[in-house]
């Protein structure tokens, strides 16, 4: 099924249909989380009928699978209608909620709408350590209450376990709480800067040390010798390809009607309630242009054999000044993936600003091999 | 002579891509993708026509197919995505809300 999606998600790229959309209906929170890039003000959120609305054009876009995040959804008073115009207008929904406010009859509801898969937030299998990161004393008891009521209506729940400083120890507890509530799990390493351009939260980011030992472990990657394999070399084929999905079929919608790329690529593009979505998807220079790249026009990554497999975020790169160059925290993964520097490193080093990190000065080109698997989101 | 009349459930995300149709079942989460013969089917399942006149009156219509191959190939199809409550069949009309879909 996977392959077929896939298939489907290839032909929508061709085609230029916005397959997969992502809507935050709201920043506001429950939590407060240390590693949290947002801004939980109210700065005017869509209203009901605004974001039904965008719902319309969506669907007339072409768009299949919704995702509704936050913030926390549950603040919205109206979620739940949200979600039954959503699947009124056949969407395949995903929710993404810490689950605090769900109970038994919010969870029965979201059964009844036929809501596709629900994400929740869960950062430790220890009560102390995930409630250390929410700041909110009681919040794991909440949500793991939660994910028993979801998985008691039959949903589909997965765990999502973002992984930072506070947690990094903790993985396989997660991992092994998820296996025992019977739901999904999905580690990830990425922590990204504040929307304001801070980027204070970056030291919270797992260390390379700690990365190294994921990647290492069977039980979180699959098989860890083919998930550390060195890097085939680059083709024709990987220069000519798209960095990512983010702009060619797939978009976010802030609460506000801001348009971007990705939730992690903050270049705004437009407005729903300044244009038409299908105006700004296909017309907008910043998705225009964020389309044009080829993996051969990034300025270091071209260059780098880590090309064709590396998990380059081009919204990180955005983030850290330029959306056709690298990411530094993909470099890192790369990096403590296979033991071999990107090209960026080695740049970075030479220049005397390889921020402590010890690598040799040279890059290996390894000749075709089968490409590494990724079991850890990144 | 017995009559099949068939409906979509509303238990289901679809979406047109191109000339093909992806369908999910909200149920059991199984992927479909329809092609161009099977989404004129699809389209014209309203619970009022039956499928014979269907594949008469649309598929043999839009589609260079024999009737008899053009039935034989949508029982299939229908019988495919009755088993996963995609399509709904019945001998008699089946009523659906105002979009088409049976709630």
């Amino acid at each position: 099924m996977g392959q077929l999606i896939g298939e489907m998600s290839q032909k929508a790229i061709g085609y230029g249909v916005p397959i997969n959309v992502h809507v935050d209906v709201t920043y506001r929170c429950n939590e407060r989380c240390v590693h949290c890039y947002l801004d939980h003000d109210d700065h005017g959120e869509m209203t009901t009928d605004e974001i039904k609305h965008l719902l319309d054009e969506l669907a007339a876009a072409g768009t299949f699978f919704l995702t509704f995040s936050g913030g926390e959804v549950f603040l919205r008073k109206d979620f739940l209608e949200l979600v039954a115009y959503a699947r009124k207008l056949l969407f395949n929904v995903k929710v993404k909620t810490n689950a605090v406010l769900i109970k038994e009859k919010q969870a029965q509801q979201l059964r009844e709408l036929g809501v596709e898969q629900i994400n929740i937030s869960v950062y430790s299998h220890r009560a102390e350590v995930h409630d250390a990161i929410t700041l909110v004393k009681g919040s794991w008891e909440r949500t793991v209450r939660a994910i028993k009521f979801l998985k008691e209506q039959g949903l589909k729940v997965t765990i999502a376990n973002v992984l930072m400083t506070h947690n990094a120890d903790d993985y396989l507890g997660a991992k092994k709480l998820a296996e025992e509530l019977g739901v999904g799990y999905q580690l990830d390493p990425t922590i990204t800067p504040k929307m304001d351009g801070d980027r204070s939260l970056l030291a919270l980011r797992a260390s390379g040390d700690q990365l190294h030992k994921i990647f290492r472990d069977d039980e979180v990657v699959g098989n860890s010798v083919e998930f550390c394999a060195p890097p085939p070399a680059p083709d024709d084929d990987v220069l000519d390809g798209i960095p990512c999905s983010a702009g060619h079929s797939a978009c976010y919608v802030s609460p506000y009607g801001d348009v971007y790329p990705c939730v992690q690529f903050p270049l705004p593009s437009g407005n729903v309630r300044q244009q038409r979505f299908l105006d700004i998807w296909q017309h907008s220079d910043q998705l225009n242009e964020v389309r044009s790249i080829r993996a051969r026009d990034l300025t270091v990554c071209s260059g780098c054999s880590h090309v064709g497999t590396c998990t380059r975020c081009p919204g990180l790169a955005y983030m850290e000044g330029n959306m056709r160059g690298p990411s530094v925290a993909d470099c890192e993964k790369s990096y403590q993936r296979t033991a071999i520097p990107s090209a960026n490193m080695l740049r970075l080093q030479s220049l005397g600003v390889s921020g402590g990190l010890s690598v040799p000065l040279v890059q290996i080109r390894i000749p075709s091999m089968p490409a590494a698997q990724s079991g850890v989101s990144a | 002579m017995t009559q099949t009349y068939i409906a979509r459930s509303a238990r289901i995300a679809a979406r047109q891509l191109g000339d093909e149709m992806m369908i999910m079942s909200a149920v059991d989460s199984k992927f479909f993708t329809l092609n161009p013969v099977a989404v004129t089917v699809w389209l014209a399942a309203d619970g009022k026509t039956p499928l014979h006149e269907i594949v008469t009156g649309r598929v043999c219509q839009e589609f260079e197919v024999s009737p008899e191959e053009a039935l034989r190939d949508a029982e299939a199809f229908v019988s495919d995505l009755s088993e996963h409550g995609i399509l709904l069949v019945s001998d008699q009309p089946i009523a659906t809300n105002a979009a088409g879909y049976v709630e």
